[in-house]
């Protein structure tokens, strides 16, 4: 198995994920658990919304920039770590 | 103007009638006045004179002598006065007209008596011809007038005689002064001016040219304005109106209007291929991203499955939102008890069905308390007897609403769960009986409203009241009857409608449901089978059914046609024979459960299409097709196997699907997929929790156990013996852990799994006979009821309290965990067990070891290999 695989892998298999992607700086998936329209929804919209937080940070202050995002919702929790090129997003389900 | 000289006059006039009034009888004095004319009341022609009785004497108009009422004037010639004139002179009467006389046109002047004084003397001088003509010929007419006037008076007043307006001379009293000052003459007269051109110029070219006005001489005339002083006039005073408004505000603005139109966008998402996607997948970047990452991402991954930091504390601790009575009540209260009062055998209550959509309508089905000699003892007047389905309503506890007939004793029934008019019950003789009661549908959804009785006022007491008289119910004709000789042989114990969702064929193979309704029924038997039936037409009809057909039974008019298809032809679609394959015995079903079979239990589960009272006519039962099974998907991955209970106290979990036997080429019903005897008597009660699919309750003899599908090897709870005997249970329809067991002895046993497994938590005394069956029902929220029949034939409602029907916050979590826990518990005693088997081996053989010598070591080691495997 490739290192690729294999860190998706091992994130997938936490306890209450529902599933992983890695999605490139365009909003474009390039790995993904989940099936293609979830996906590509998924993808879509939290790509703009961390653009969107990451310019917020750096308006705010010019040196700082955003590491994680996290989205706490009713039924799970979206967590999104981004990069220059890549987004990782991971959906949990916090609580049984 | 014209008013001023005529109030001289008319002041001359009065002040010398005044004189003149008081001088009348006096001697007459004459007097210089002026010719004085009536000019001022519109008669310049007359002349009022006064005349003297020595005038009087001489021109012979003496009053009331010459002249009188009738004939008050008098022609006098005007040489006579003119005698007079010159006889008395000045002293004549006639002297201030004497011009006038003089110069009057005729001979005879007209001289009337004006005896009423009415132009102010009492006489007075006509001067022109025409005013005398006028004045003779007035008076003629007017003694004309009179006579046909007195002619005329004996006719009716009433009638209007309608007199032509008659044409009378123009009176000038003045108007045409003011009309003339009025009228507008042109002062001058208007100048005619002609313009001409010289002929030669008509239609000649013409040319246009520019030149200023001022630079040619005497081009143009000017006008120029000068303020003149006349018209200069100081506005002293002005009438100005005011009025108050809101302010106003003029704008106004202009908008593009642009022809709408539609326009529609469709976009995909952009994607990589796959090879793309290799690609990307390998490259140096993404692993380094996915390194660096990964590890922030497992810390907060991590976070989360610790602890759920944004749980409220407040709110966990907290139990349930505002309890609803007193918390500490626990005891199940009586709310009504029914029973039937009119039927004269003892009978026993068999079984219990609330109304799925009528609130507070319960159905029994009521039984002879006889054993089976006794049957057959007083069949004959068992006959006479009809087997009854009590209809019972909470707003009258001593009449039933309906009673439905059937031809023997019913032991179950069941409401459709598609349409509540539609009733299954389940006969001792093995016959399935159908009911429609649509047409009473209505009668008995008004019940609580109390609009159908009439005769409530009257109470008369019990026993003089006659059966058939005092009320309303009605007896209601089974609609159809399964066929005797194709059916159950022995009584029915058990019946169930299969869900809408799917349906069988003859095999066994599960189709899907077309129509969506519940048109298929299981039924087990004493006679150890289970037969599925379908309430549709079948299309194959033997010959026997022919056969029968020729024997026509009449059936009676209120009967509604709905299953006149099945009346005693009706055969079951397949049937399934438990037979253990030891010994000719079979086993002998009293209890199934099905998949899917709670449906009808859960009345607020919300995926399910609401049930509402179909009334007559609208039920989707009267148009089935048949049969078309041959037609219908399949469903796959249907789990067709489901628990039996026996009369031996024997669970068994078996398959409906047939299978052929390879030897004799026949259906076969399939073997057990496991059987357990864990009741000492019989089980009476096979039933789903309405919580959790695979969770069944069974009750039978003196204990219960509770069983998980899928899980072999045992029960995952099963109760010690009780003191009493069990008659009945069913699980609580709101909470997952409570259930409720009737006892011989008629206590009812509340069990609840999250405070004590081994025993019930609460007890509680009901009646005095066994309790036969339980049921309970949810209304709404804060009601919950007990429906708990006994074996005399007396049913009690009871109302749950609070407590016993509200979950707790977590307790189908901690239900299921306890299942769970139950689960791992016999999986572990199984793996101990086989360890435990295992070791036993072991120090088995080591002793025989110890016992024998060594030469059959060899073969004792090959055994242990073998063992120990």
């Amino acid at each position: 198995m490739t290192e690729v695989e294999e860190t998706l892998k091992r994130i997938q298999s936490h306890k209450g994920v529902i599933g992983t992607m890695v999605v490139n700086a365009e909003g474009i998936p390039i790995r993904t658990t989940l099936d293609n329209s979830t996906t590509v929804q998924y993808a879509g919209l939290l790509h703009q919304l961390t653009m969107k937080a990451r310019s917020t940070v750096r308006d705010i202050d010019p040196q700082n920039d955003l590491t994680f995002l996290r989205i706490r919702s009713k039924k799970h929790e979206i967590m999104v770590a981004p990069d220059k090129e890549y987004l990782l997003i991971v959906i949990q389900n916090p609580c049984e | 103007m014209a008013p001023k000289t005529p109030n001289k006059k008319g002041t001359a006039v009065v002040t010398k009638k005044q004189n003149q009034e008081k001088t009348k009888q006096a001697l007459p004095v004459s007097e210089e006045v002026a010719a004085t004319n009536m000019e001022n009341m519109g008669h310049p022609e007359i002349y009022p004179l006064v005349l003297t009785t020595k005038t009087q004497e001489i021109f012979n108009c003496r009053v009331d002598e010459d002249v009188t009422d009738k004939q008050p004037y008098k022609l006098i010639k005007k040489a006579d006065i003119i005698a007079d004139f010159i006889n008395r002179a000045a002293v004549s009467d006639f002297y201030p007209v004497k011009k006038l006389v003089q110069e009057y046109p005729g001979d005879e002047l007209l001289l009337v008596y004006d005896k009423d004084f009415k132009y102010g003397l009492n006489f007075y001088l006509v001067s022109t011809e025409e005013a005398k003509e006028n004045y003779l010929k007035s008076p003629e007419e007017q003694e004309e007038q009179e006579e046909p006037r007195e002619y005329k008076e004996p006719s009716p007043e009433d009638t209007y005689i309608y007199k032509p307006p008659v044409s009378k001379p123009w009176v000038s009293l003045g108007s045409e002064k003011e009309i003339e000052e009025e009228t507008v003459k042109e002062s001058t007269k208007p100048i005619t001016y002609m313009i001409s051109r010289k002929r030669g110029q008509f239609g000649a070219p013409f040319k246009f040219s520019d030149q200023n006005a001022s630079s040619v001489k005497d081009a143009y005339i000017e006008c120029t304005a000068y303020p003149d002083k006349n018209f200069t006039l100081k506005h002293l005073e002005k009438e100005v109106g005011m009025q108050v408004i809101p302010k106003v505000n003029d704008t106004s603005t202009q908008t593009r209007w642009v022809y709408p139109k539609n326009a529609t966008t469709q976009y995909y998402p952009r994607e990589f291929s796959e090879e793309e996607k290799e690609t990307i997948g390998q490259s140096k970047p993404l692993i380094d991203f996915l390194n660096n990452m990964s590890i922030s991402v497992e810390i907060a991954l991590q976070q989360n499955e610790i602890m759920n930091t944004f749980i409220d504390d407040w709110k966990s601790l907290a139990e349930d939102e505002g309890t609803f009575g007193d918390k500490t009540d626990t005891h199940l209260k009586e709310y009504q008890s029914f029973t039937d009062l009119h039927n004269l055998t003892e009978k026993m209550i068999t079984c219990v069905s609330w109304h799925p959509v009528i609130y507070g309508l319960i159905a029994v089905s009521v039984a002879v308390r006889f054993s089976f000699e006794e049957r057959v003892q007083f069949s004959g007047k068992l006959l006479l007897q009809p087997s009854l389905i009590l209809f019972w309503s909470f707003s009258d506890p001593i009449h039933p609403q309906l009673m439905l007939e059937s031809p023997d004793d019913i032991f179950c029934f069941k409401f459709c769960p598609n349409d509540p008019n539609i009733i299954a019950g389940g006969c001792i003789n093995g016959q399935i009986v159908l009911w429609d009661i649509s047409a009473h549908a209505e009668r008995i959804e008004n019940i609580k409203t109390g609009s159908t009785r009439i005769k409530k006022a009257t109470l008369k007491p019990m026993f003089l009241l006659e059966p058939e008289s005092n009320k309303e119910t009605m007896y209601i004709r089974h609609c159809a009857v399964s066929s005797i000789e194709s059916g159950h042989r022995k009584v029915i114990t058990d019946i169930h409608w299969l869900p809408g969702t799917f349906e069988i064929n003859r095999m066994g193979s599960v189709f899907e449901n077309r129509s969506g309704i519940s048109c298929q029924l299981v039924t087990c038997s004493a006679d150890c089978t289970i037969c599925f039936w379908d309430i549709r037409t079948q299309r194959t009809t033997t010959q026997q059914t022919d056969k029968k057909k020729e024997e026509v039974i009449e059936v009676p008019f209120d009967v509604p046609p709905t299953f006149l298809h099945l009346d005693l032809s009706w055969k079951p679609l397949c049937r399934l024979r438990l037979s253990k394959s030891e010994t000719t015995l079979d086993h002998c079903p009293t209890k199934v459960s099905l998949n899917d079979d709670d449906a009808s239990y859960r009345t607020q589960d919300k995926t399910l299409p609401p049930i509402k009272v179909v009334k007559a006519g609208e039920s989707p039962y009267y148009n089935l097709e048949g049969g078309m099974a041959n037609h219908l998907k399949p469903i796959e991955d249907f789990c067709t196997k489901f628990f039996v209970g026996t009369e031996e106290g024997e669970v068994i979990y078996t398959d409906w699907k047939m299978e052929r036997d390879p030897d004799t080429g026949r259906l076969v019903p399939k073997k057990p997929v496991s059987l357990y005897a864990v009741h000492d008597g019989a089980v009476h009660t096979v039933q789903r929790s309405p919580f959790y699919k695979d969770i069944i309750l069974t009750v039978g003899g003196w204990n219960i156990a509770i069983w998980k599908e899928g899980v072999m090897s045992g029960p995952l709870l099963q109760s010690s013996c009780a003191p009493k005997r069990f008659t009945s249970g069913h699980w609580s329809l709101t909470r997952p852990g409570v259930f409720y067991i009737g006892r011989e002895d008629g206590n009812i046993d509340i069990w609840d799994l999250l405070e004590k497994t081994h025993e019930p938590a609460q007890s509680q005394s009901i009646c005095i006979t066994t309790i036969t069956y339980i049921k309970p029902w949810t209304f709404s929220a804060k009601q919950q009821f007990l429906a708990i029949a006994d074996f005399y034939g007396t049913l009690h409602i009871l109302e749950i309290p609070w407590t016993l029907s509200h979950p707790s916050t977590n307790e189908a979590a901690s239900m299921s965990h306890y299942f769970e826990r139950e689960v791992k518990h016999l999986e572990y005693v199984e793996q101990r067990r086989l360890i435990r088997e295992q070791e036993k081996k072991e120090m088995q053989l080591e002793m025989e070891k110890k016992k024998t010598p060594p030469s059959c070591r060899c073969y004792h080691d090959a055994n242990l290999n073998f063992l120990g495997k």
